[in-house]
């Protein structure tokens, strides 16, 4: 069994783990400029939105070479973007989008993956 | 309302929250094991990391081969939102020794600091065990025996792809980002991150174009006037407290159980009780 991420974790725990405990252990500490905290209120639609658009958009040919890609899976995110939004409901724009991907598959519309 | 009963109410809620918690972390198991992680990686980051929108991007993270140093730098600016809950609830747990904060610290996630703050405001108190079945009812237990659920049983499932479940991934990413625009700045930061992270990812790889994605997005949302971003809920306020994760599945306090009359009194409360905005 493979254990060379369990590394990963515990890095990535270990800058995770101060930004939950250093204000309950020692209180004031928390405070950064206006600018920072800013900035970081935005990073997480940044990377979010970053992951899924390299995700689907942008696929590594066999040479190791990135191309652009276009298919089912565009709408699919989109789908489960409106989704989200009109029910407040991630559970539910997920199932819309896979659901979406599954009937279009099986009715030949669109490609399996590589 | 007395101890017995805002347990009780805790209890409940704790319950939606798990179940969503199931669902998900059986989501992220599966993902992680598409994405070549092994059982023991994956419970690696459900118990070590616990933060289902920082584990669920480091799935991507590794799949676009993203090095570690970028994976670690992209996971502390995703989870820095929590200096503000625990900036919150410090001055309340004052009194519990540092051991047991320590230990509290790691289990704080948006969903503990919802229900443990909502409870701490319907008594008027810190209540420590209440604080505990929020953390490990809610989300760690179930949490993480999904995650567990989902990295083993999910290899049961033929041809993935087949039934649609390779759009998992983006599009649990996309419905967690959906979660998160509470205003324009926010808006312009996701596209402009999802934008540049195409465009760079075309001509130098699509790890490096995460990495200027995810810190280039917020610079243009910050470019836009301070004003527009002010609908925006700010982190640690209650509001952000249900926004990341798992939208719509967050203790709203004033949802109470129907017929209950503390519910309104408690949404007051709980800004009071938290010294929030």
């Amino acid at each position: 069994m493979s254990v060379g991420l369990v590394g990963l974790a515990l890095l990535m725990g270990l800058v995770t783990y101060p930004s939950r405990a250093l204000p309950l252990l020692a209180p004031g500490i928390e405070r950064l400029p206006k600018v920072a905290m800013e900035y970081l209120r935005l990073v997480g639609p940044a990377v979010l939105a970053a992951l899924a658009a390299v995700n689907v958009m942008v696929v590594t040919t066999e040479g190791g070479s990135p191309t652009f890609h276009v298919g089912i899976e565009w709408l699919a995110v989109a789908v489960c973007a409106a989704v989200t939004a009109w029910r407040h409901n991630l559970l539910v724009g997920l199932l819309a989008a896979v659901a979406l991907v599954a009937m279009a598959r099986a009715v030949g519309f669109a490609a399996l993956p590589a | 309302m007395d101890l017995a009963a805002s347990r009780r109410r805790l209890i409940v809620e704790a319950l939606g929250i798990a179940a969503s918690a199931l669902a998900f972390g059986f989501v992220y198991g599966l993902s992680a094991r598409n994405a070549g992680f092994s059982p023991l990686e994956a419970m690696a980051m459900s118990t070590i990391v616990f933060a289902g929108a920082a584990q669920f991007a480091a799935v991507g993270y590794v799949v676009g081969g993203l090095a570690w140093p970028g994976v670690v730098l992209l996971t502390a600016l995703l989870n820095a939102r929590h200096l503000l809950y625990s900036a919150a609830l410090a001055p309340r747990l004052k009194g519990v020794p540092a051991a047991r904060r320590a230990l509290m610290a790691h289990l704080l996630t948006d969903e503990a600091f919802a229900l443990s703050v909502g409870h701490f405001a319907r008594i008027g108190r810190i209540d420590e065990r209440g604080y505990w079945m929020a953390a490990f009812g809610s989300t760690f237990i179930p949490w993480n025996a999904a995650t567990l659920a989902g990295v083993t049983i999910g290899g049961q499932i033929p041809d993935p792809g087949r039934f649609g479940l390779d759009v998992v991934f983006p599009a649990a990413m996309v419905g967690l980002a959906v979660g998160l625009l509470t205003g324009r700045r926010e808006l312009v930061a996701a596209l402009g991150g999802a934008g540049l992270a195409v465009g760079t990812g075309l001509v130098l790889g699509p790890a490096i174009g995460i990495i200027a994605g995810g810190l280039g997005g917020p610079l243009l949302g910050m470019a836009l006037p301070a004003g527009s971003g002010t609908e925006a809920a700010r982190l640690g306020s209650r509001e952000s407290a249900e926004r990341y994760s798992m939208p719509g599945t967050h203790l709203r306090p004033d949802q109470g159980p129907p017929g209950d009359p503390s519910a309104r009194s408690s949404r007051e409360a709980l800004d009071d009780e938290a010294g929030l905005p």
